[in-house]
């Protein structure tokens, strides 16, 4: 049955609207979460508040299972849906420079432009912040493409590298998370927090 | 201790939902920086336009049928602004201001927003994806890229934390 549009069970005129509708899900949940603020989001690297930590692995838990038993049940094809291809040398020093990005600006995109949207101005200069950084890596392309190219890998799953099924892989990552949101707890409970 | 915003686990399986919603219906995740992206594309291709035909980076989204701003993920921000401001306006949080720490100027705040959204631009450029693009949807979909991104993302976050802590606490 799905993914629907890929299938044109559902028109591509479509694709769009659902991913406006889509988004305002997105930014709901991420503003409700508290996701606005960016003394929230940095409070994940402090311990006294572990929101991101909670939010994020929930999130791609239940996306994750959420996958698997659609596909079990036969309402997804897996294999036509996208999964982002690894290149791991640009991967692992572009999370490293979007990491030092989260500390020093306390917002990631997606968190930036939802807080903006509830008149963050911080937020807003962090924005201009990422258009300039995208204008610099695409004038500095050409001195950037040997390494951006390199190390890749193609669209490769974590259960193929170790030779283990897609539920066994979400059932560690669950299984790491409660270990991880247990740390969080006692790590709050060390760091009391105000509220903002 | 109390808070104002909703229940971390909740908010966590409602964004898996809609993250899944995304996979079910249009076959691929959420995304943020892929949307500012297309927004740099475009205005780099209204100001110069022989300049993106010609570079290796922009050429692969502009030219013949091609509108950089027609795509998903474009779409998808200008409904996080919309489901944002709806929940802040539903939850009375609507305010301009400069968030901060109370130990540092509203300047020093703002500075340091820039400079972080500049690393972060760059970096979600060269990563292929950022927080939500590379790391949630690709660890959803099982991808190594997913789980790279978010292992480099917050273990360097981690690691710088004590060198900005006059920033947050």
């Amino acid at each position: 049955m799905g993914p629907l549009v890929p299938q044109e069970i559902i028109g591509a005129d479509w694709n769009l609207f659902i991913a406006f509708v889509i988004g305002i899900g997105f930014g709901f949940v991420l503003e409700q979460a508290g996701f606005s603020s960016s003394r929230k989001l940095a409070g994940m690297f402090y311990g006294y508040d572990t929101v991101v930590l909670k939010v994020f692995f929930t999130a791609a838990i239940t996306a994750m299972l959420g996958l698997l038993f659609f596909s079990l049940f036969g309402w997804i094809d897996l294999n036509l849906i996208y999964v982002n291809p690894t290149f791991l040398g640009s991967a692992i020093v572009g999370g490293i420079i979007m990491g030092a990005g989260f500390i020093i600006g306390g917002f990631c995109p997606g968190t930036s432009v939802c807080a903006a949207a509830i008149g963050k101005i911080d937020a807003m200069i962090f924005i201009g912040g990422i258009v300039l950084g995208i204008f610099f890596f695409a004038e500095g392309y050409p001195l950037l493409k040997d390494f951006y190219m390199s190390g890749s890998m193609g669209p490769l799953k974590v259960s193929d590298v170790f030779g283990i099924s897609g539920g066994v892989l979400a059932l560690i990552v669950i299984i790491v998370a409660l270990l991880m949101f247990k740390l969080g707890e006692l790590a709050e409970k060390r760091w009391p927090r105000e509220e903002y | 201790m109390k808070t104002k915003y909703m229940n971390p686990y909740l908010a966590g399986v409602l964004l898996g939902l809609v993250l899944l919603m995304a996979f079910f219906f249009s076959g691929r995740g959420l995304g943020a920086s892929g949307a500012v992206k297309s927004v740099v594309v475009a205005a780099v291709d209204v100001v110069a336009p022989e300049h993106t035909a010609n570079s290796g980076y922009y050429s692969k989204y502009v030219g013949e049928g091609k509108s950089p701003m027609k795509a998903w993920l474009v779409f998808e921000m200008i409904g996080v602004l919309v489901g944002g401001f709806l929940s802040g306006a539903f939850s009375g949080r609507l305010k301009w201001k400069v968030e901060h720490f109370p130990g540092i100027t509203a300047n020093r705040r703002l500075i340091f927003a820039g400079m972080g959204g500049i690393l972060f631009g760059f970096g979600s450029q060269l990563g292929r994806g950022c927080t939500s693009g590379s790391a949630l949807t690709g660890m959803a979909s099982l991808s190594v890229a997913g789980f790279v991104s978010m292992m480099a993302i917050f273990g360097t976050a981690f690691a710088l934390a004590f060198f900005l802590r006059k920033n947050w606490i």
